[in-house]
């Protein structure tokens, strides 16, 4: 059903492991989701805007994160997202499987 | 983890749905914050105000399409379009009322013709036959279908079978009004059915009140049965469904009879077994007593065990056949036949539900073409709007979902108007009690009726949209608006479209009324049958006295009093008693010519017996054609005589006087007069050989029938006969005052519910396919108003015009009439069984049938021509 399709610089469903994982730090608005990825990658993952709001929709819809609205630092009103537990037990699965399968492709290509 | 997540997704997808602009007002507010944070960033790192503001936008990009890539997580995108389309569908049917309101009528019509349709196949064929675990029931004849078996014959393969659980059985030659009713209030002769003990236990039926017959109770005496179940509708009728009548004693015949209980709603072993007949009680037919019915007159139901296949059971029970005709040569030879009982329940009526089903196909295949051609037209009309549409980014895909969101919308719409119509249809059918097809009574729209309107709604709705939508989709925009712009030719391929659609209407309704044609001319034909009595102005009225008759001094003194009484009323021409109606039972025996060797190559003929007072061959209007008929003097103590029919008397006495022959059978009988052959099994039939006994020389019949003939219509003399034949039997009914027509039209009900139905459908089917000959050339005509005042201008005359434009019409019709006609040729002979007294390729139904669609065709195409003739050149230059 979706359209919002992550960029193909990064492997399907990697984002939203991303932003699960992100969000382990505590309750995080949607700007500063985006930016946090992008710091902890030294600026190489660049999360479109186009995808993050349809990834959080998703996520919220498949009950992995809650949003609920307060303010930022600078007061205005923003969106905060934060874990459920279905969303904890989900990014376990998920890295697993990610650890997995990058192992596999890394085997291959002969980097390990 | 991910049990149950589906479903919680589902759930939480719905609840967003629901407060869904609220969510995107969140969702901007959201992505604004984004944005916002995004501007205080930049300018952080030195930008000004401004630039910062349009860098922000510029990477977030188009908040819109965002917001509706979002969004679409929690509304499937389709489901957005739809309801957008179907407002759109909305808005268009309330600026085009009359269009709208056309096409629900033509597909409402359509749909309720298949749902009725489809309704009484679903009862006929697809429901389960109202007992526990139908599938396992067989239907046990002896020899052939209708051939019951002897009772002693029952009671030894029920016993030495071991592929059934149990057989049970009923007396297969109860009469309608075999017993009567008194005692409580008005008398009354009831339908009885005498049922082995077991009965209702093998067919799975519970009694609603009450309970079955017990063992003790099928020991008693046939002819007095001490218990009784009745039946619901009795029940209803006659008590009022009061449940205290369990337990009470009724008097039966003079004698009293406990109702021990009333059977279930959903049982109706007339609908089922005999229909057209209502049967009012049960009472149990003890198979030890002596005076039970000879000869092969049990009709057994078995349910198979568990793990016994039908051709397991033939092979036993054809074998255990072959081993007691053998070890009782003194009874009846037996040769059991099984046949799963849903098999010969409805196997009868299913070449004409066949035929009936594939009609109502052809007749939605008709609408459909014809709605295609409607939307074609107006979407001529629509081209503009939809080039525009195409303008502003709809694709390809959009506007087809578009166009066929309308065509089911207005389908479905007219599957509302269908239900109703099938509502009403199925009552009406359901209410056809003097039609004897089995199980019209469970007619109804249930649930898989309503799935299958919902599905020839939609299925409708696709098909008539499809040509449309496919058009609009190939529709490029610069053709559209080139198109629009002037009434020049509106393409060439459009209009090959649309004749082609009206020639295959035309072909479609030619192949219905081919059908209908044939089968009315068989109906026609067999109205036409000569019978071999006369039904009009002869009725019958059973008259058994409600005394035992003890000798035959006093059973004919009793017959020389009702006939002396029912031919003293005024209006009265004759009046005679008989055993057997016309078209009313199938009783026979062997009979012999003396001085005849027979042999099992030559084995004697089996006539019907009919026993018959003096005055019944005048009454029912049988011919004699040699001899004499009986006389009140062919008593007791006179000579034993018979009276048989023609054929009869070719089969006994090629080519000699039958009239002073000898017949071995029933102690010996003089042959004293031929009369004309009677069908008596169906009008489509031949009678074969009859013999008729006369009443006063015998007691072996099983009633009473009175027939008169009348000079004024029969049912203005009930009450005289009644009031004639009270001081004889105070507790006489009238009730059942049937005259032969009654009989007559009960034996080709059938065939006139096949006729009926298929007559509608042909007469709506030219109906439509004369309206969509008017839409197509009416169209044509309004496309080319410039064209015609040009040639009207240089001189052509309006009859010019009106022959180029009735010859177009005739040239479509012509077409559509070959193929249909070709069609039918092939078609027809899958009608066989069901025509009579015609072939499949009956010349004149073809004929008439082109002829008719010639004359419809002319007339749908005359009206437009007219219209064109009378169009002003000057003002038709001038428009546009």
């Amino acid at each position: 059903m979706g359209t919002g399709k992550p960029k193909a610089d990064l492997l399907p469903g990697t984002l939203d492991m991303l932003v699960l994982k992100v969000l382990l730090r505590g309750h995080l608005h949607g700007y500063a989701i985006a930016q946090l990825i992008q710091q902890l990658s030294d600026d190489l993952l660049r999360v479109e805007e186009g995808s993050l709001y349809p990834a959080l929709q998703r996520l919220e819809l498949n009950g992995w994160i809650e949003g609920e609205w307060g303010l930022s630092a600078n007061n205005r009103r923003a969106r905060f997202y934060k874990l459920t537990p279905d969303g904890r037990k989900h990014l376990a699965a998920e890295s697993a499987r990610y650890r997995q399968v990058t192992g596999a492709v890394a085997r291959i290509m002969g980097f390990a | 983890m991910r049990a149950g997540l589906p479903w919680k997704r589902f759930r939480r997808q719905f609840r967003y749905w629901l407060d869904r602009s609220e969510r995107q007002r969140l969702l901007s507010e959201e992505m604004e914050f984004h944005i916002a944070s995004m501007i205080d960033e930049l300018a952080a790192q030195g930008m000004s105000e401004k630039d910062a503001r349009a860098a922000a936008h510029r990477r977030f990009g188009n908040m819109t399409q965002r917001s509706e890539e979002s969004r679409s997580t929690w509304i499937a995108r389709w489901m957005s379009d739809l309801t957008q389309d179907l407002r759109h569908a909305f808005r268009g049917m309330r600026r085009d009322v009359g269009f709208a309101a056309f096409t629900i009528l033509i597909a409402g019509l359509g749909i309720g013709a298949s749902s009725t349709v489809f309704s009484v196949v679903n009862a006929m064929l697809l429901r389960p036959l109202p007992f526990r675990d139908p599938g396992r029931l067989i239907w046990i004849s002896n020899g052939n279908d209708s051939t019951s078996t002897q009772a002693e014959h029952y009671t030894d393969l029920r016993a030495l079978n071991r592929s059934f659980s149990d057989l049970a059985g009923w007396f297969g030659y109860y009469r309608v009004g075999d017993k009567e009713l008194t005692g409580i209030g008005e008398p009354e002769r009831l339908t009885s059915v005498p049922v082995t003990g077991n009965f209702f236990a093998v067919l799975g039926v519970q009694p609603a009140i009450g309970r079955s017959f017990t063992t003790e109770e099928c020991q008693g005496k046939y002819s007095a049965p001490p218990a009784m179940l009745l039946s619901h509708s009795f029940w209803r009728r006659r008590f009022d469904s009061d449940p205290s009548v369990v337990g009470r004693k009724l008097t039966l015949d003079n004698r009293p009879v406990t109702v021990v209980g009333v059977l279930p709603a959903s049982f109706d072993f007339g609908s089922v077994f005999a229909p057209g007949t209502l049967v009012d009680i049960f009472v149990p037919w003890p198979l030890t007593d002596k005076t039970k019915p000879q000869g092969n007159t049990m009709t057994i139901v078995g349910r198979l065990q568990a793990g016994a296949t039908v051709p397991g059971a033939r092979a036993e029970f054809t074998m255990l056949g072959k081993q007691l005709t053998s070890q009782y040569p003194e009874r009846n030879p037996i040769a059991p036949r099984l046949v799963p009982l849903a098999q010969r329940v409805s196997g009868g009526v299913r070449p004409a539900l066949f035929v009936l089903a594939c009609a109502v196909g052809v007749v939605m295949l008709i609408v459909c073409a014809n709605l295609s051609n409607l939307q074609l037209a107006r979407l001529g009309a629509r081209q503009k709007e939809m080039a525009l549409r195409a303008a502003l980014g709809a694709g390809r895909s959009r506007l087809l979902r578009q166009v066929l969101t309308e065509t089911v919308a207005l389908s479905c719409l007219g599957a509302v108007l269908g239900l109703v119509l099938a509502v009403a249809g199925t009552r009406g059918l359901a209410h056809l009690q003097a039609f004897n097809l089995p199980l019209l009574e469970s007619v109804r729209i249930d649930g898989r009726a309503l799935l299958f309107t919902l599905l020839a709604a939609v299925a409708c709705g696709v098909l008539f949209g499809l040509l449309p939508a496919l058009r609009v989709a190939a529709l490029s925009l610069h053709e559209g608006l080139q198109d629009a712009s002037r009434g020049s030719s509106a393409g060439k391929r459009h209009a090959w479209v649309r004749d082609g659609l009206v020639v295959s209407e035309i072909a479609f309704a030619c192949i219905l009324l081919v059908g209908a044609g044939l089968l009315i001319r068989s109906f026609l034909r067999v109205l036409d049958v000569n019978l071999g009595f006369q039904p009009e102005r002869a009725a019958a009225l059973r008259i058994d006295p409600s005394f035992r008759i003890a000798s035959l001094a006093q059973q004919n003194s009793f017959i020389d009093d009702a006939l002396n009484r029912a031919r003293s009323v005024p209006g009265i021409m004759a009046a005679g008693i008989t055993d057997i109606l016309p078209l009313g039972g199938d009783r026979s025996w062997q009979v012999s010519a003396v001085g005849q060797v027979y042999g099992k190559s030559h084995p004697p003929p089996e006539p019907a017996i009919r026993v018959v007072s003096d005055g019944y061959f005048a009454a029912a209007g049988i011919p004699l054609r040699l001899g004499r008929w009986f006389t009140d003097r062919d008593r007791a103590s006179s000579d034993r005589v018979v009276v048989v029919n023609e054929t009869l008397a070719r089969t006994l006495w090629p080519g000699r006087n039958p009239v002073g022959q000898g017949i071995t059978q029933d102690g010996g009988r003089r042959v004293i007069g031929v009369v004309g052959d009677v069908r008596h099994e169906a009008l489509e039939t031949a009678g074969g050989p009859e013999m008729y006994l006369p009443m006063r020389q015998t007691g072996d019949y099983s009633a009473m029938e009175l027939v008169v003939r009348t000079a004024l219509p029969p049912d203005s003399l009930a009450a005289g006969i009644r009031a004639a034949l009270r001081p004889i039997d105070p507790n006489l009914p009238v009730r059942e005052f049937v005259t032969l027509q009654d009989l007559v039209d009960r034996a080709v009900s059938p065939r006139r519910f096949l006729v009926l139905l298929l007559a509608g459908f042909a007469a709506f089917a030219l109906i439509l396919a004369s309206l969509g000959i008017y839409a197509v050339i009416s169209f044509s005509v309004t496309q080319r108003v410039q064209e015609i005042g040009i040639r009207m201008a240089l001189g052509a005359s309006a009859a010019d015009l009106q022959l180029r434009i009735l010859l177009r019409t005739l040239g479509l019709a012509a077409l559509g009439l070959a193929l249909g006609m070709a069609g039918s040729r092939v078609l027809s002979s899958a009608l066989g069984s069901l025509l009579f007294g015609i072939t499949s390729g009956d010349p004149v139904t073809f004929i008439e049938v082109g002829t008719l669609l010639i004359a419809v065709a002319a007339i749908a195409g005359y009206v437009p021509a007219w219209k064109a003739s009378r169009i002003d050149p000057m003002v038709a230059l001038r428009s546009n």
